[in-house]
């Protein structure tokens, strides 16, 4: 399908072919999700949202709600205000959501509609909270939105009462649903208190229980936790794109601390994850993590000889990508290219510190924020690699090119079980190195010649 | 820091008036920056001698997104900080947004610093639409001054404008400071405008007579403070200044019917 991608990079391109990138209200909605009984509103027209769904639902596998306030020509030239009024009321009354969260959309940000004060003139039921988010998708992505909209959560409806809660605030950034129940298991292992936010758990992989409700209970983040998180002693917050501009807002409304560490994929990531917890906790690191370290140590001893200088091209957002780089370095593999469509430059830096860190040379790979995954193939053209990790949007350059491609990241459209599964901590990385060495290993039985297929490996 | 922002019919003087307005403040030691929100981007053309800098918007669509606050942010008279957030070139996109996006990057790029007294907002024409509301939204400008003359069209915009405050000073918190009649040497001019003040629930916070010595000062690209202070229209400019730097009054505006406007014309408009 992708034959014709031209080997030659031109400079200045001034389109996008195969983004690697979504706009800014799916993370908006997305991040809305992980709260409890919380009803994501996209403000615009219904295409947007009807996206946006679509999107979320292909990748988990699951019904994501929202409401749209439904902008017809008349609402862009007149305004959203009735459009979002009438939606709210609307809303309350038929879903009965505890709270709304509202993004905006192109259009309404085009035409200025102000959110904020359409939100401070309207009756909102006695305790439910509506509150919104900026999300213009001509700027940032996704990760964007997602960060926007957890400020907006923050704006809204956190507090401090002076009085500490003896928490710690727990913010994952974009993880699955696995990663939020591994996350939690951990920061419980350790003996922590926390508050974890957003929280997928439960939400975006619910248990067939034979149900049929919009909002289930105990599922995402509780209206009185995010309220509480003012009061929090510490912030531990994964990802420098989703979440540092959150605890920032975290700390200078609420002068909660925070530690800001990458999404903790691989060995030494969990391990920090699980430092700053000691940091709070004050606890022994229990044996039951001491063990799974262990075997994933080992699992990365055993399989070292097919996975060692296996070259890697890794794409994605700029979170996640981080991490798997990490990831593949402690295997012994080259990442070869490393790119993002989430346009901040500034990442690039954060991948050369990592690679530097090993000792790679700048001129044994190329990494790049703002670009696209036609740009990747073009790379790809130019020099080949063993192995692909990213979204699905990567499965063409695999067939085209013959590469074996992992699955990880956002989105994952194709496959089933991804998102209920784990890929941070311990268990995401024996998980995930268990995968890599499968692709490589059955590239390797694919392509041997009889007198070399082996049964034992 | 006080956030004001000075809008008026096109053409009555508004860019005029806010950079000799901002040069008495600056002459009594204010602190001030000037964000130009017109897409002609002439709001700072006599504080800084000229156009002297690229607009916030130029700057975005040559350089992209990670400009330095250097590039936009250039100072002029008595340390005057001037910014043009500039447009798209007349027919084709979306000023507003444009004004909407600048405004944005200027507080990314920190452009509100805290020894700021003043941050003056010259806003094109009426509020046309969400983007030229803009600096009256949510935590940005919190007193408006309109600036006018005893011309009807120009007091139907005063009045046009106050409708744009009132809808936004429930949430924003945003005031009417007052109107500032700029001459157009019409009859009973003074009294016209004052009459429609106190009909809004504002004052006429300064007469700016009209006097050439403006002109004489725009052609050199410069203040009249600054290319001639003796002259008595810079003391009509001091005296601007420090009215509005005491000014206490500060209202939401209650806008007149098409009606009762025209009724204040006839009134003072039409000579026996």
């Amino acid at each position: 399908m992708l034959e014709l991608t031209p080997k030659e990079i031109m400079e200045n391109r001034h389109m996008t072919i195969n983004p690697c990138k979504t706009c800014e209200p799916v993370g908006a909605m997305f991040c809305a999700l992980g709260a409890e009984k919380c009803m994501p509103h996209s403000h615009g027209s219904q295409g947007c949202c009807s996206y946006h769904r679509t999107v979320l639902s292909r990748h988990f596998k699951e019904p994501a709600i929202a409401s749209s306030s439904s902008f017809t020509e008349g609402a862009s030239v007149f305004g959203g205000r009735s459009n979002i009024t009438t939606a709210v009321k609307n809303v309350f009354d038929i879903y009965k959501p505890d709270i709304m969260a509202i993004h905006t959309t192109c259009l309404s940000e085009t035409i200025g509609d102000d959110v904020g004060s359409y939100i401070v003139d309207m009756e909102v039921p006695e305790g439910k909270t509506v509150l919104y988010a900026s999300t213009p998708s001509y700027e940032g992505s996704h990760i964007q939105g997602f960060s926007n909209m957890m400020i907006g959560f923050m704006k809204y409806m956190t507090k401090k009462t002076g009085t500490p809660n003896g928490k710690v605030a727990i913010f994952p950034g974009w993880v699955n649903p696995g990663d939020d129940r591994e996350l939690k298991r951990i920061a419980e292992l350790m003996g922590a208190n926390y508050i974890y936010f957003p929280d997928h758990d439960g939400t975006l992989d619910h248990p067939m229980d034979g149900k049929n409700e919009y909002f289930h209970d105990n599922a995402g983040t509780k209206a009185k936790d995010i309220e509480a998180m003012g009061d929090c002693e510490k912030l531990i917050s994964m990802g420098i794109y989703c979440s540092l501009e959150p605890s920032e807002y975290l700390k200078k409304e609420y002068k909660v601390p925070f530690s800001n560490i990458p999404v903790p994929v691989g060995v030494k990531l969990t391990d920090q994850y699980i430092l700053e917890l000691q940091k709070f906790t004050k606890k022994e690191v229990p044996k039951e993590l001491e063990d799974e370290r262990g075997r994933l140590v080992d699992l990365m001893l055993d399989s070292h000889q097919y996975v060692y200088q296996k070259k890697a091209a890794i794409y994605g957002d700029p979170d996640i990508v981080y991490g798997f780089t990490a990831l593949c370095l402690e295997l012994g593999m080259t990442p070869r290219y490393i790119i993002t469509g989430t346009p901040k430059a500034h990442w690039e830096k954060e991948i050369k510190a990592l690679m530097d860190q090993y000792g790679v040379d700048e001129s044994e790979y190329v990494v790049k924020a703002d670009t696209d995954l036609f740009y990747l193939h073009q790379l790809i053209k130019n020099e080949s690699v063993d192995i692909l990790l990213g979204s699905s949007y990567g499965k063409q350059i695999a067939k085209a090119e013959d590469i074996p491609l992992v699955r990880m990241g956002f989105p994952v459209l194709d496959r089933y079980g991804n998102p209920i599964q784990a890929t941070v901590g311990y268990a995401g990385a024996i998980r995930y190195t268990e995968k890599i060495v499968d692709a490589m290993m059955d590239r390797k039985d694919r392509d041997a010649a009889d007198e070399d297929f082996d049964v034992v490996m | 820091m006080r956030q004001v922002a000075i809008y008026g019919k096109g053409g009555i003087g508004k860019s005029t008036t806010t950079q000799n307005l901002t040069a008495g403040l600056a002459e009594m030691g204010k602190h001030i920056m000037i964000v130009g929100c017109d897409p002609k981007a002439d709001s700072t053309r006599l504080v800084l001698g000229g156009l002297a800098q690229k607009t916030v918007l130029d700057t975005l669509r040559d350089e992209g997104d990670d400009i330095e606050l250097d590039a936009v942010l250039k100072e002029g008279y008595g340390k005057i900080k001037g910014v043009e957030s500039g447009g798209p070139e007349p027919g084709v996109g979306c000023a507003g947004r444009g004004i909407i996006t600048s405004i944005n990057l200027l507080e990314q790029l920190g452009a509100y610093t805290d020894d700021l007294d003043y941050v003056f907002y010259d806003v094109l024409g009426d509020v046309v639409c969400g983007g030229f509301a803009m600096p009256i939204r949510e935590g940005k400008a919190r007193e408006i001054y309109i600036v006018c003359s005893g011309e009807m069209m120009a007091l139907y915009a005063a009045n046009n404008i106050s409708k744009g405050i009132t809808k936004y000073a429930k949430t924003g918190g945003v005031r009417l400071g007052g109107l500032i009649c700029n001459s157009r040497k019409v009859d009973k001019e003074q009294d016209l405008v004052e009459a429609v003040a106190a009909k809004i629930g504002t004052y006429m916070i300064h007469f700016v007579p009209r006097d050439n010595a403006v002109q004489r000062a725009e052609i050199r690209k410069r203040t009249v403070i600054d290319f001639s202070p003796d002259e008595p229209q810079a003391d009509e400019y001091r005296a601007l200044a420090r009215k509005v730097d005491s000014n206490e009054m500060f209202v939401i505006p209650n806008p007149m019917k098409i009606d009762e406007l025209e009724e204040i014309l006839m009134q003072y408009g039409v000579m026996d």
